[in-house]
C-alpha cells in the first residue's frame, strides 16, 4: 500500500440468481481495519443492499469467513494491512459453498456433511450414572483435545481442493469433528462413527493437500485428524478379516 | 497461475507427487515395450539404444529418474504422513534426519564420480 493512499481498493462479489460479478468501492484507510470493517463499512455508507453474515465479531462464532484475495480467511481477525496486495482487496464468498447473494453463502452443506459423518454425541450413559471420569493426559483425550477449538467456519472446507472435486466427500471440518468424537470416552460410538467416515466420500476422500491446516484460523490441524481416522479404519477394517 | 490457497509447501508436495506419479505411468508401459524388443525384435533394441547417445534423450533420462526419484520420497513422505502418528515436532526432526543423509550420502556419491 502507498503512504499516500486515503481510500482502499475494494473489489467485492454481487451476485443474485442469474449471476454475479465483483462491483469495485473506494473504502477509506481506518486505523486496525479488519475485511469484516471493510464490509461493514460499504453496507452501511454506500450499498445496504450488499449480503454477508458475521456475529460475535471475536473469532468464536464461525460466521463472518469469506474469500479474501483468493484465501478463506475469519474476516472479523483479518487485518486489511495483513493481507492488502499493492492497495487492493478482493473479497468474495467462501469458495465450495452455494451462494445465497453477495457474500452470504449456504452453509446447509456443510453442516449436513457434519451429520453424515457421525460427528454428533452418542451419549452412553443416563442421568442416574455416575459421570464418567477422564484422565486429561491418556493418550485419547490429547488427541480429542487437539482437534476441539473448531468454530465450524467452513475455512477448511473452502480452502479444500478434495471438496471441490469430489461432491460427496465429507470435509476437513467433519471428519476433523469426527475423529474427536472417536477420542471421546464418553462417545458410545467409535464403531458408528469409523462406518460413516469410511464410506464413499470418508476420510479416504482425502488427499493430504494440507490447504485446511494451511487455512485454519485456529491453528488446528484436520488433515492430521483425518489421517488418524484413515488408520483407525484400517485397523479395524482388517481386524474384521481376522476375526 | 496456482490459485493463491494452493501456495503452500504441502499443496506443492502433493502437486509434484500427482504430476509425477501420471508421468511416470504414461512411461512405464513404453518402458517396458522397449525392454521386450530384447527378446522380440534385438535389432530395433539396438536402433533404439543408439537413439540415447543425443543429448535431448539423455536430458530426458535424467528427467525420468528425477521424476521416480521424487515420486518415490513423495509417497514415503506420504505413508509417514498418514501412517505414524508423530507429532510436528518428530516430523520436523525425521525430515530433517533425512535431509542430512541425503547431503553426508551425496557428497561421498559426488567423491566418488
Amino acid at each position: 500500500m502507498t503512504s499516500t493512499a486515503k481510500t482502499l481498493d475494494v473489489s467485492v462479489w454481487r451476485s443474485n440468481d442469474t449471476g454475479g460479478a465483483f462491483q469495485a468501492f473506494a473504502v477509506p484507510i481506518q486505523e486496525s481495519q479488519t475485511i469484516l470493517d471493510v464490509v461493514a463499512w460499504i453496507q452501511q455508507n454506500e450499498d445496504p443492499t450488499l449480503a454477508y453474515r458475521f456475529a460475535c465479531r471475536v473469532g468464536m462464532c464461525g460466521s463472518c469467513a469469506m474469500m479474501v484475495n483468493g484465501k478463506p480467511r475469519w474476516t472479523c481477525r483479518t487485518h486489511v494491512q495483513k493481507v492488502i496486495s499493492g492497495n487492493k482487496i478482493e473479497i468474495a464468498p467462501l469458495r465450495n459453498l452455494p451462494v445465497i447473494k453477495d457474500l452470504a453463502t449456504d452453509m446447509d452443506p456443510f453442516f449436513d456433511k457434519w451429520v453424515k459423518a457421525e460427528g454428533v454425541f452418542h451419549p452412553s450413559k443416563t442421568r442416574d450414572d455416575a459421570i464418567e471420569q477422564i484422565d486429561p493426559t491418556s493418550h485419547e483425550r490429547t488427541e480429542a483435545d487437539i482437534g476441539i477449538e473448531c468454530i465450524n467456519c467452513s475455512i477448511c472446507y473452502a480452502a479444500c481442493d478434495a471438496v471441490s472435486t469430489t461432491e460427496d466427500y465429507l470435509g476437513p471440518a467433519a471428519l476433523n469433528r469426527a475423529w474427536t468424537l472417536f477420542n471421546d470416552a464418553k462417545d458410545s460410538g467409535k464403531q458408528t462413527i469409523l462406518d460413516a467416515v469410511s464410506a464413499n466420500g470418508g476420510c479416504h476422500s482425502c488427499h493430504s493437500m494440507g490447504s485446511c491446516a494451511e487455512a485454519c484460523p485456529n491453528e488446528l490441524n484436520p488433515m492430521a485428524s483425518i489421517a488418524g481416522l484413515k488408520r483407525e479404519t484400517a485397523k479395524a477394517f482388517f481386524a474384521r478379516r481376522k476375526s | 497461475m496456482i490459485r493463491p490457497h494452493r501456495s503452500h509447501p504441502l499443496w506443492f508436495a502433493f502437486i509434484l507427487h500427482r504430476i509425477s506419479g501420471v508421468a511416470l505411468a504414461l512411461f512405464l508401459p513404453v518402458h517396458f515395450w522397449v525392454l521386450s524388443l530384447a527378446l522380440t525384435s534385438p535389432e530395433r533394441l539396438d536402433g533404439f539404444l543408439h537413439w540415447t547417445d543425443i543429448t535431448a534423450v539423455k536430458i530426458a533420462e535424467f528427467a525420468l529418474v528425477f521424476l521416480l526419484a521424487v515420486h518415490l520420497c513423495g509417497g514415503l513422505r506420504l505413508m509417514a504422513l498418514e501412517w505414524l502418528p508423530w507429532s510436528p515436532r518428530q516430523k520436523t526432526l525425521a525430515a530433517g534426519a533425512v535431509g542430512v543423509s541425503v547431503l553426508i550420502s551425496g557428497t561421498f556419491f559426488l567423491q566418488a564420480i
